[in-house]
């Protein structure tokens, strides 16, 4: 909180640039038509143009879900481009043919793309608005066995694996914006982890939105064979613009006996303006399988931007002894709204789960906390702790806790913890008597309400989420 | 160093000091006593900054500043450190991290280079020792879950490390055992010198046995209503203050 946060403090948002790059953008308006562009576009086989289209179908007959406690105006699903790419070399070999224009802007997100660059044991998959751009580190990954690439590349490369396992975590009629996702994904990242394997680096996504009036539908799938682990990244910026743009993402996880997958995400659309004007609509269905037994999914996820959250990172406990976590930070400013959470559907036997939930409202900023905990009739001796707090600065924001528990086992053990706190003059006071200013203290007193949940992140990133923190704290105190 | 002119100062539009006055020169140490009710807490929140006091009249000067016109966090820089009454609980931020923040705060203030992590390490620990401070305490979140005893220690920990020109205790003697208290008397009486002064609020003449004052006052309804030397203290002890 030296210098080097000030000078953070007082930018606004420092990922608002556009980057001046040719563009390929499909015509506004979504269509049979176009999801055959899109299909055609990345060479995909005829199974996977039909299954976009049967989403299509099911989609054209869903609603719009409006029980989340957020208010928005309708979206135009017409009016939106399904597919943006930049139009240079589509899948560079190296990173010479990486178009400079787009290297230059990962470099100026912090996000260098020459491996000597890069934070030492971490791999990327740039992904810029429909298409990735570059993955780093495939070739030493590879001699682990371990397969980290573009899901347009996977379906290309690996089409049995995909087909195995796209939508079986998530089917493409699960949810109106899954439905959607399924028609329309236009890229994305791909992981299979073999058995027995550590993957022996962080892998990452770096999701950047930079054309107008275009949606982002990217599709995750991350594999995890039996006693393999893998710890997995994303993050997410974009431009600065009044109008609103809609990301749409669909992220499945499958892990086998005694596999882990961490998955970690910091998630930093551009929030709108302080009159909530522009700003992300980011509706997002992540769900992950413990399919197997002792098999264990954890969810980390750090939420500062966006002007419109939906999500709910879910785990379903199938196989016995599985465990799943959930830890979230979700931060609200100016005129944001966060309806977020996770579901933990316990379904074998002695599964566990763990929720810790970290809601922060400031300025106009409304958070929600909106979680199910489901245990079913055969999951004897499940078990489940949940902690759920939330922090206001000032008083034109708020809090809300919508907890569903439903128990169909009398073995299970379940535990709820809730608190509400505002943040204390008193602890403001005692941190500026010390010296501190008062953004300092603000950001101060609220990364220690959220260090439960930092700790769950990998060490560079959890640095990067109390910046980040700090920065979407900037105005909060009068 | 520090001047307080005619101070009237109200909380919720009720008055609670009433035209206070002290001069206190450097090196010297003070002593505030007086029946609960009368102010002196106040006037220690009013000095440290505390917005919820508002000052209706009067000055104060430290330093030859406006005192009145500085920010808390200003204030603190500029030398002045109020050991608090009740030191408040900040759950996940570590004792360590917070003293190092306002070390390097005040450092940059003072266009000082901010300490690095070895060198506070070190400092932290030379006055560890002295104040019987377990290295645990440092890691822990600040005074959450500590005792009573601990938390004062702390606050005379944090006043240690951060060398405070203009050192106010708010009865830090109340609730600590004698072993305790001995610990926080040698705290502050080894950090006696002729550029430093203390303010030291006690409702009690017990902890004056072990800092000794230059100077008592008696605080009675938001006034100083008399002032001596140490020996205004055991009168105090032996006729209490009903009759001020």
């Amino acid at each position: 909180m030296s210098v080097d946060l000030e000078k953070l403090a007082q930018e606004e948002y420092k990922y608002g640039f556009v980057t001046d790059v040719e563009q390929e953008i499909a015509p506004k308006g979504l269509n049979e038509d176009i999801i055959r562009m899109i299909s055609s576009k990345k060479n995909e086989p005829e199974w996977l143009l039909e299954w976009r289209l049967g989403a299509y179908e099911r989609w054209k007959k869903m609603k719009e879900p409006r029980w989340a406690f957020l208010r928005y105006p309708e979206i135009d699903f017409n009016d939106i481009s399904y597919y943006a790419a930049p139009k240079s070399n589509p899948r560079p070999k190296s990173l010479d043919e990486v178009d400079p224009e787009i290297k230059e802007t990962y470099d100026k997100l912090g996000i260098p793309l020459e491996e000597q660059k890069m934070l030492a044991g971490v791999a990327v998959d740039a992904v810029f608005d429909s298409v990735s751009v570059f993955t780093t580190f495939k070739e030493k990954l590879a001699e682990e066995g371990v397969i980290f690439c573009s899901i347009s590349e996977a379906v290309e490369e690996y089409p049995d694996l995909v087909r195995k396992y796209l939508g079986s975590v998530v089917p493409r009629g699960d949810n109106f914006y899954a439905a959607l996702n399924s028609a329309v994904f236009t890229d994305g990242s791909f992981v299979y982890i073999p058995k027995g394997v550590r993957c022996p680096m962080e892998l990452s996504t770096y999701f950047r939105i930079n054309a107008e009036n275009t949606g982002q539908f990217e599709r995750t799938l991350i594999i995890a064979e039996e006693g393999s682990y893998v710890s997995y990244l994303e993050g997410c910026t974009a431009p600065q613009r009044d109008e609103n743009q809609l990301h749409a993402a669909v992220v499945e996880l499958v892990a086998h006996n005694d596999a882990t997958i961490k998955y970690s995400t910091i998630q930093n659309w551009y929030p709108g303006d302080k009159q909530g004007k522009g700003g992300i609509y980011n509706f997002v269905t992540k769900r992950g399988r413990c399919v197997g037994r002792g098999s264990r999914i954890s969810w980390t996820q750090v939420e500062t931007g966006s002007a419109i959250t939906w999500k709910y990172p879910s785990c379903v406990l199938e196989g016995d002894n599985s465990v799943g976590e959930f830890y979230s930070v979700a931060l609200t400013n100016r005129r944001q709204q966060a309806d977020t959470g996770t579901k933990m559907v316990h379904v074998g036997k002695n599964t566990s789960s763990t929720i810790i939930s970290k809601g922060i409202s400031a300025g106009e900023g409304q958070n929600i906390y909106r979680g199910l905990v489901e245990i079913g009739k055969n999951a004897e001796k499940a078990r489940n702790y949940t902690q759920c707090d939330s922090m206001l600065i000032g008083d034109r924001c708020g809090a809300h806790t919508f907890p569903y528990i439903e128990v169909r086992n009398s073995t299970a053990h379940m535990e709820h913890e809730a608190s509400t706190s505002k943040i204390g003059e008193d602890q403001m006071f005692y941190c500026r008597q010390r010296g501190l200013s008062a953004e300092d203290a603000v950001s101060l007193i609220v990364n220690g309400f959220c260090k439960e949940v930092f700790k769950e992140l990998p060490f560079e990133f959890a640095v990067e989420a109390e910046k980040l923190l700090s920065v979407s704290l900037e105005g909060s105190v009068g | 160093m520090l001047e307080v002119k005619n101070l009237h100062v109200q909380v919720d539009d009720k008055e609670i000091l009433k035209g206070m006055n002290i001069t206190v020169a450097p090196g010297e140490v003070h002593s505030i006593m007086g029946p609960n009710g009368s102010g002196k807490s106040t006037l220690a929140q009013v000095l440290a900054g505390k917005e919820a006091y508002e000052v209706t009249e009067g000055e104060v000067t430290f330093q030859g500043k406006d005192l009145l016109d500085l920010e808390p966090e200003e204030r603190a820089c500029e030398g002045i450190f109020l050991a608090f009454q009740y030191p408040v609980e900040i759950p996940g931020v570590a004792n360590t991290y917070l003293l190092r923040e306002a070390l390097n705060a005040k450092r940059e203030y003072w266009d000082e280079k901010p300490l690095k992590h070895i060198e506070f390490a070190k400092l932290a620990r030379e006055k560890m020792k002295t104040l019987g401070i377990d290295e645990d305490l440092l890691k822990r979140s600040v005074n959450a879950g500590f005792s009573g005893g601990e938390k004062k220690r702390n606050e005379i920990f944090q006043m240690q490390i951060l060398e405070p020109t203009l050192a106010v205790l708010d009865e830090t003697d109340s609730g600590l055992d004698i072993d305790a208290l001995k610990i926080v008397a040698n705290g502050v009486n080894s950090m006696r010198d002729s550029g430093r002064s203390f303010i030291v609020i006690t409702h009690y003449q017990r902890l004056l046995n072990y800092i000794v004052p230059d100077f008592v006052h008696v605080m009675v309804d938001g006034k100083i209503v008399r002032s001596g030397g140490k020996e205004l203290a055991y009168e105090l002890e032996e006729k209490g203050y009903a009759g001020f």
